[in-house]
């Protein structure tokens, strides 16, 4: 085993590779609750990747048998009923962990200098996330597949002189059609994809480059003992290999509790009119995106102005696209001295709970109809939400932040 | 551990509550593991349902399986196309024609329950009435202006007035037995069964119904128990394998 072994490590550093990424990669001794969900959403991304897969055996991606192959998946094929609904309830919970990973990374300053890349990747991923959910999503050729891909597709059609044709082209048709689900099957289960794996490599590459940051938000190389390892370190593996391996066991548990007992979640991951096949001359009485996107879809409807000639319709969709684009330019927002929120001022604290309530609000927001009360208070909640971010450089350099330890309290 | 397991809890949590029940319906809880509630609606499905509306996701061997209904017995009794058991369940209307009959084609129904809701279908099943500005001369409380005639008045009959629907309790709610008072409280035509007989035949329906567009429910449910099992023990061990890695640490 070990001649094996040597043989390929001759040829492949795979010893490095181990020692480096997981055996002396050291980690802070002391993350909390909030780092178990970068190794979640890992786990999830497999699921995805292995039920996806044989999902795929089994579907067929035309506008005349997707819905009936589904059907077929949930009936006939062993087993299909357990591979769609760990694969559709993976798509929600996928995006529960990354949405709590995110603000693990707002919450500890996890952003801030050495580590924008880390999180410039990790917005990536989260963009790539979205396409590769929004097409998944039509896949089922339900009702809401089809009348929420039409909704998004002509939002792009709100852009001026090249709008209609851009959506034209992203459909490949007039209306969303049998081709556009042949090309969005395409994109999901082979192009996104591929994509997404090599932004997370990216992603992790990056990280233990610079090494993690913790929730006191420390930089633990500065400490090191004789042997040039951080004394507030500890290898990845066994530590957190170990440590994760619980957090698996309580999300699996959650996670099996919603596919054995309530895969629909209450109409939440798989909504009501996707039992009902796609229809171009029926339009649903009330069209909402699934709950991970209603934060946007909210805010997309919150504008309700016609500004400077163009509809209001087009500023929404700038709206909606800068919440997502200005999440980008994070690191070099954020000048406070210190990167954790245990040692930023009140200021900073009250912006980021503003922040969260705004974002779940919203998202409550974009899934039921609009009333008129609803839109103001939308409008109310966008404009904290884009607050957080735009007066970020002023009140993270006004305010009187704590001493930071000398070394991690745990 | 204890925050971790509190917190995922959390964050799924508010999607359970968003798990709408519409208003002005009866509600029912169906019972798939009710074999004879089953068959009794398959028989009223295949027989006063079928001629127009097909299930055609699913297969009949597999409703003749899950409902244990001998093979033999099921193709002479309630395959009525002279299908083979092993075909899906379609019926042989053609929709473009429907589609000038009614206005619009009958719907599939093998998912109708989850499309709309087992309260719905139970509802919708006992809300006919006479309506003679109606082309049919019938109109339904739960759906109204329904392209669909009343197909079961010769069980019901037809109700004079609108069916009191959604305005009591139909269902015990301790006992789970669906209450004898008839939702019609005035006839034009009288029924062959009596209000009670006709609310117990749609629940065995509806049962069948709730059955057909989730066929998988009762084991799938029976094994997310195991299942939920193995990850509380495998939790158990993997707890205890953290504690002593992490023992050491200060």
């Amino acid at each position: 085993m070990q001649k094996l072994l040597n043989w390929v490590d001759e040829r492949l550093p795979v010893v490095d590779a181990w020692n480096n990424h997981l055996a002396k990669y050291y980690a802070p001794k002391n993350f909390n609750f909030w780092y178990f969900f970068g190794s979640l959403a890992m786990l999830v991304l497999v699921n995805q990747l292995v039920t996806g897969i044989w999902l795929t055996m089994s579907y067929n991606p035309t506008g005349e048998g997707a819905f009936a192959s589904v059907e077929y998946i949930m009936r006939d094929v062993q087993w299909g009923w357990l591979l769609r609904y760990l694969h559709s309830t993976g798509a929600s919970a996928f995006f529960i962990v990354v949405y709590l990973h995110m603000f693990r990374g707002l919450m500890y300053g996890s952003y801030q200098k050495p580590r924008e890349l880390i999180w410039l990747f990790g917005m990536l991923i989260y963009l790539v996330l979205m396409a590769e959910a929004f097409m998944g999503y039509l896949l089922p050729w339900g009702q809401m597949s089809y009348w929420g891909a039409q909704v998004i597709v002509n939002l792009f059609g709100a852009i001026p002189v090249i709008g209609d044709d851009l959506s034209l082209w992203i459909r490949g048709d007039y209306l969303i059609s049998g081709i556009t689900l042949n090309r969005f099957f395409a994109l999901h289960v082979v192009a996104l994809p591929i994509v997404l794996l090599g932004l997370v490599v990216l992603h992790i590459l990056a990280l233990h480059e610079v090494g993690s940051n913790n929730p006191d938000g420390i930089d633990i190389k500065k400490n090191k003992d004789e042997n040039g390892i951080p004394k507030d370190g500890i290898p990845f593996h066994p530590y957190y290999s170990v440590h994760d391996l619980v957090g698996v066991a309580v999300f699996f548990f959650i996670f099996f509790i919603v596919v054995f007992f309530f895969p629909e979640m209450g109409g939440m991951f798989i909504e009501r009119p996707n039992f009902e096949p796609a229809n171009a001359l029926k339009t649903p009485e009330h069209i909402a995106p699934v709950w991970y996107f209603t934060p946007f879809y909210a805010m997309l409807r919150a504008v309700t102005v016609d500004l400077f000639g163009l509809p209001a319709k087009f500023w929404g969709v700038v709206v909606m696209g800068g919440a997502i684009a200005i999440l980008f330019v994070l690191p070099w927002l954020d000048r406070s001295p210190v990167r954790s929120i245990r040692y930023k001022g009140w200021l900073s604290k009250i912006a980021l709970a503003l922040f969260a309530v705004s974002f779940v609000i919203l998202g409550y927001l974009g899934l039921v109809p609009t009333t008129e009360g609803r839109t103001t208070v939308a409008q109310i909640l966008t404009v904290l939400y884009f607050l957080y971010f735009i007066l970020m450089p002023f009140y993270t350099r006004m305010e009187k932040t704590k001493p930071v330890p000398e070394r991690v309290t745990g | 551990m204890r925050k971790l397991i509190f917190g995922l809890f959390i964050a799924f949590l508010p999607m359970l509550g968003l798990a709408a029940g519409g208003a002005h319906l009866d509600p029912i809880e169906t019972d798939h593991t009710d074999k004879a509630s089953l068959q009794r609606g398959a028989a009223t499905f295949t027989n006063y349902c079928m001629g127009c509306h097909s299930m055609e996701y699913a297969r009949y061997k597999r409703v003749a399986e899950d409902l244990e209904i001998p093979a033999k017995l099921f193709e002479e009794n309630l395959i009525f196309t002279g299908a083979q058991i092993g075909e899906l369940m379609k019926n042989s209307m053609n929709k473009d024609m429907a589609a000038d009959w009614f206005g619009a084609p009958p719907p599939d129904l093998t998912l109708e329950s989850r499309l709309r809701g087992e309260s719905w279908v139970y509802s919708y099943l006992r809300g006919f009435y006479k309506d003679e500005s109606r082309p049919l001369g019938v109109n339904n409380v739960v759906f109204d202006k329904v392209g669909m005639p009343h197909v079961l008045v010769d069980l019901q009959g037809l109700c004079a007035v609108e069916p009191n629907i959604g305005k009591k309790s139909s269902v015990e709610p301790l006992s789970g037995n669906i209450n004898n008072g008839s939702v019609c409280p005035e006839y034009a035509t009288e029924g062959s069964m009596t209000g009670a007989e006709f609310d117990s035949a749609m629940y065995d329906l509806t049962n069948f119904m709730s059955y057909m567009a989730d066929p998988i429910k009762v084991e799938r449910e029976r094994l997310g128990i195991f299942v939920l099992i193995f990850v509380a023990i495998f939790f158990v061990f993997a707890y205890l394998l953290n504690r002593e890695y992490w023992k050491d640490v200060h």
